[in-house]
């Protein structure tokens, strides 16, 4: 059981997060941030995140905290 | 719930990085703030950079910095670590600064053995100054100034730092990883920490050479910018270990 936070603020909507989900759990969202860019969103309804962190090593801007 | 994963605690509180959408950059800069953090050398520690989209790190690391001129970053570690030999002092540079402005300093600062850790940031091209050909240029690989690639009659061929630094007696450590997957990711981590345990251990110059992709220059995507590295950069340059003493 995991749990993830994205700060959009800091997200530049690289999308790497979107690709590297094991359980494709990070999707592309249709609210755009202050840039104006799409940004993405965390999607776990049936609770699959296990907080492998894998999202936030791979973020190139820290804009991902993990907690499990 | 227990926070796992957060910023490290030698990165400045508020700030965003100022670096393209997908660039490697905020990785290897996270990365030694972790390892700054792990060895608890963050008071006694000073970076040097030079010029280049790598000169920002004191922007993101709460820790003291010198700024030298373009490709001195070496230089002018040599004297503060040669001032302060008690402290832990660290360079930051591209490929272009590293081992083309600067290549003179860079070799004779391995031949002399300082005891300071180098990183350089391998993107085969000059990334701030809008894609130049680099002294890591690809054969073939076009830039604003090899338009139709780069051939050996007219640029000649890369340079392989890590290999070179590795054949200076002065190198106790010379290692290049990779950015593209989280393995890579933590087998650079890694790296990082032993270049700067030579120097802790006083053995010699440690030195880890970084691959890493550049979406803007390339003209690609982030993952597609990743493929690259993995499909046409790591043939040319092998990752591993070179030197460990």
């Amino acid at each position: 059981m995991g749990k993830i936070v994205i700060d959009n603020n800091r997200c530049k909507s690289c999308y790497i997060c979107t690709m590297t989900c094991p359980k494709g759990l990070i999707k592309k969202s249709d609210k755009t941030n202050r840039l104006g860019d799409y940004m993405v969103e965390f999607d776990d309804k049936n609770s699959e995140c296990i907080g492998c962190a894998m999202c936030a090593k791979r973020c190139p801007d820290m804009a991902i905290e993990v907690y499990r | 719930m227990q926070q796992v994963f957060s910023k490290p605690k030698s990165m400045k509180k508020d700030f965003r990085y100022t670096f393209c959408p997908g660039c490697d950059h905020g990785i290897a800069i996270r990365l030694i703030g972790e390892v700054i953090d792990e060895l608890g050398v963050r008071e006694e520690i000073i970076s040097s950079t030079s010029v280049g989209c790598s000169v920002f790190l004191y922007d993101f690391l709460d820790i003291d910095a010198v700024e030298a001129p373009h490709g001195r970053a070496l230089a002018s570690a040599t004297g503060v670590k040669r001032a302060r030999p008690d402290k832990v002092v660290f360079t930051y540079s591209g490929d272009g600064d590293f081992a083309s402005i600067g290549l003179a300093e860079s070799m004779h600062t391995a031949l002399r053995g300082e005891k300071i850790t180098a990183f350089c940031i391998n993107n085969t091209t000059y990334g701030m100054t809008g894609g130049q050909l680099g002294p890591t240029t690809l054969m073939g690989q076009k830039t604003t100034t090899s338009p139709t690639g780069r051939n050996q009659d007219y640029y000649g061929y890369p340079i392989k730092i890590a290999e070179h630094i590795a054949l200076c007696d002065g190198t106790a450590f010379s290692a290049r990883v990779s950015l593209d997957t989280v393995a890579n990711i933590n087998k650079a981590k890694q790296a990082i920490k032993k270049a700067f345990q030579v120097q802790l251990e006083g053995k010699g110059f440690g030195f880890v050479e970084i691959l890493s992709s550049c979406p803007t220059n390339w003209h690609m995507t982030p993952e597609e910018a990743h493929e690259r590295v993995r499909n046409e950069m790591m043939p040319v340059f092998p990752l591993g270990v070179f030197k460990e003493i």
